[in-house]
């Protein structure tokens, strides 16, 4: 097969296109550059477009002894995932970028440009599998649980998965790591990136002030009394305890979390734990990885990155997915991805838009 | 395989490297006083002689550098700070905007940092500075200008600049004239000449090595150094000489000086096949630069085409897959493909500048080459027309 190997400048997508290359196939690297702000270039070592990870995908490539291309996706990933990003944030939502970056991106743009170009296939570092079964592809969670990435793939149909490499999903990161070592890859020992790599600096609130200026609003308890103030409700998700900053403590000595934000007023509304628990969520143009399952049909369900999957039951599954979880959830975010699996296998992927009471609430249903 | 790429790099001579090899093994710092120093020293000397009989240059007037990035930098740098250091009100830097981004990064740092004046000189559609505009611009106050910098020739579309008469006019004006006549040296007539302050070289574009290039400074322009420590060349670039590499550059250019009729001559009909192939292959692609295909006119190497409706970078991977190896333009953009500024700078609007390619053909060039080339081209320019310019950041 022709293969695009993407190459982020990381152990994992080094190893991908390293296996895709032993395994006979043609490859060629491609490094995205997913931003033109040289303040991302130059100070950030923990996000995952700088111009070293550049150079270092670069070296990647020489070291396979593959052609390497950088393919500009800056105005793309403005246009999708950034300006999603900050609206979802605008909005009182938790966005999650990766998500939109595979689906818009990788999957999407350099997926077509790659198949116009007359490649076969895109090829990835993410822990996920995608296994050929009697029914066709599926997707499945990768094999090492504190690195499965299979809940940000939570996007692709089986049309799209004919074109997806998967290769090192059925390792640990710490096999991964050792065959770059033992096959020479000079990023064998580079950290690992977690933070989202067009902010460098991990400060995500600090970033969205600099888009959205200061926005000041209220923090009210459930009965909308003020306890306090904010400079901008984008600085807050669903769950969050810390950083509340609240100048009167809860009458019942409980701390307090984030339970929801009103995007108009700005409103920041807290409360104790349990008023947190979830126990319904309505997710939105679900994307399924085969067959859409019927209501009824138990599951898990996946509700943000390296979450525990919890056990639901599918009530609806169209035109949106509405589930019932089986044991309340604390703190579920809209905005977030909610992925359905079948033990291992993702079933599918739709975006958090409403919990619990606001389902009634919300008028269509 | 067919190497396309000349105006990138080139492949060194056999004398070039025959010199360079048999100067790496010997011993010598040309700046000792001892023997094996004098030994170094008279290789240096008999370079530069050589290289500055290849120029109409005196010998003294050749400063080694690094490079030509190094001899650009050292030339705007140096014209600025000592023309605006005699008189602060020499602000003004006027450069054509079609440099290397050595001449233009190095123009809009001083602009930048050392609060000089950055004008661009406008071109016109073929890339060449439009002199009626040059005139007009230094006469609004020549007092106010520190230097005037124009490339010999432009690297991307090869456009021949008007070299004489942008010196007569700095003469005229009393202005120091710079030009990057790296692309220009070996392919056509380069001549240190009255009027020119300062002129840049350098190896590895003209059959010498990589990493050496020379300033060749006028014995009376005065040049702030960049570099500072041991006073080598006349005090102003600092650093010992790099025999061997000093060695291979004047071995070069004295061949290809030489030969230059010769090699002019093999370089055009190539390329004049090569154009002409590559529009009978695929018809409406266009060339770009000068369409009159004189040394007088355009580089005898090159060739620049926009292919519509293509993104130069598609092309370029599906040719190298093919073995065809040529360039979207200048290679020193780190690998972000950018629109070229030379382009833009044409009035190419930024579509057609980004669907282009540039084919620079050197002396190891061979009409198999070209052959290669347009047997390949018709599919890559069908294929990367269907991928299309749209689908590079589209959305799903």
């Amino acid at each position: 097969m022709r293969v695009v190997a993407a190459l982020s400048g990381g152990v994992d997508s080094a190893v991908a296109a390293a296996r895709a290359v032993a395994a006979g196939h043609d490859v060629v690297a491609v490094h995205l550059a997913l931003s033109r702000s040289p303040e991302s270039h130059r100070v950030g070592a923990r996000g995952c477009c700088t111009l070293e990870d550049a150079r270092d995908a670069r070296r990647i490539a020489d070291v396979l002894g593959i052609p390497f291309y950088v393919w500009d996706m800056a105005e793309a990933f403005e246009r999708t995932v950034i300006s999603d990003f900050i609206a979802e944030y605008e909005a009182g939502r938790t966005p999650n970028p990766c998500v939109r970056c595979n689906e818009h991106i990788k999957f999407s743009a350099v997926l077509d440009r790659a198949i116009a170009l007359g490649f076969d296939a895109v090829c990835t570092g993410h822990y996920a599998q995608v296994i050929a079964g009697p029914g066709g592809l599926t997707l499945h969670r990768g094999v090492d649980p504190e690195k499965d990435q299979s809940y940000v793939l939570a996007v692709l149909d089986p049309a799209k998965l004919v074109h997806v490499m998967l290769p090192i999903g059925g390792n640990t990161k710490s096999e991964i790591r050792a065959e770059a070592e033992q096959r020479g890859l000079l990023v064998a020992a580079k950290p690992d990136s977690h933070d989202i790599c067009f902010i460098p600096d991990g400060d995500t609130a600090g970033w969205l002030r600099s888009r959205l200026g200061e926005r000041p609003g209220q923090i009210v308890d459930v009965d909308g009394t003020v306890l306090g103030e904010h400079s901008g409700a984008y600085a807050f998700t669903v769950g969050q305890r810390r950083g509340l900053s609240l100048s009167r403590p809860s009458t019942d000595g409980e701390p307090r979390y984030v339970l929801g934000i009103e995007p108009v007023s700005g409103q920041v509304r807290v409360g104790s734990h349990d008023q947190l628990a979830v126990h319904r969520i309505l997710a939105t143009g679900p994307r399924w990885v085969g067959q859409v399952a019927e209501p009824g049909t138990r599951c898990l369900v996946q509700l943000r990155a390296h979450g525990t999957p919890v056990e639901a039951i599918i009530i609806e599954s169209a035109p949106d997915l509405l589930v019932e979880l089986t044991q309340p959830y604390f703190g579920v975010a809209t905005g977030q991805t909610l992925v359905v699996y079948d033990g291992d296998r993702v079933v599918a992927g739709a975006t958090i838009e409403r919990v619990d009471q606001a389902i009634e609430v919300g008028g269509d249903r | 395989m067919a190497y396309l790429d000349h105006a990138a790099t080139t492949s060194m001579s056999p004398a070039s490297s025959a010199a360079l090899i048999a100067e790496l093994g010997q011993l010598g710092n040309p700046s000792s006083l001892h023997e094996a120093g004098r030994r170094a020293r008279r290789i240096v000397e008999e370079s530069r002689e050589q290289i500055a009989a290849a120029l109409g240059a005196r010998p003294g007037e050749v400063v080694f550098t690094a490079g030509g990035t190094e001899a650009d930098n050292l030339a705007l740098k140096g014209l600025y700070w000592s023309r605006s250091a005699a008189d602060p009100r020499r602000r003004r830097i006027l450069v054509s905007a079609v440099e290397h981004h050595a001449v233009l990064d190095t123009a809009q740092w001083l602009a930048d940092h050392e609060g000089a004046e950055l004008v661009l000189l406008p071109v016109d559609g073929i890339g060449r500075v439009q002199l009626a505009r040059v005139r007009e611009l230094l006469s609004v106050a020549p007092a106010d200008v520190a230097l005037l910098s124009c490339m010999w020739a432009n690297n991307e579309v090869g456009t021949m600049q008007p070299i004489a008469e942008l010196a007569e006019l700095c003469l005229e004006f009393g202005i120091p004239f710079h030009s990057d006549a790296v692309q220009a040296v070996g392919q056509v007539p380069v001549e240190f000449r009255s009027g020119i302050s300062a002129l840049t070289i350098s190896g590895h574009k003209l059959g010498g090595p990589v990493g050496i290039g020379a300033l060749v400074v006028g014995r009376d322009v005065g040049l702030t150094p960049v570099l500072h420590g041991g006073g080598q060349e006349r005090n102003v670039r600092s650093g010992t000489l790099a025999t061997a590499t000093i060695a291979g550059l004047a071995a070069a250019i004295g061949e290809a000086v030489d030969q230059m009729a010769a090699r002019a001559a093999h370089l055009s009909n190539l390329r004049d096949l090569l154009v002409g192939q590559v529009l009978r292959v695929v018809p409406d692609a266009v060339l770009n630069g000068d369409p009159v295909l004189t040394p007088a006119a355009r580089l005898p190497n090159n060739a620049h085409f926009s292919f519509s409706g293509c993104e130069g970078d598609a092309l370029l991977l599906l040719l190298d897959a093919q073995g065809v190896q040529c360039s979207t333009g200048s290679a020193c953009s780190a690998g972000v493909p950018q629109p070229s500024h030379v382009l833009l700078a044409m009035g190419v609007d930024s579509v057609q500048a980004r669907g282009s390619l540039r084919f620079s053909l050197g002396m190891t060039s061979t009409p198999a080459d070209i052959a290669e080339l347009v047997a390949a081209l018709p599919g890559a320019v069908d294929r990367a027309r269907r991928a299309g310019v749209s689908t590079v950041g589209r959305t799903a």
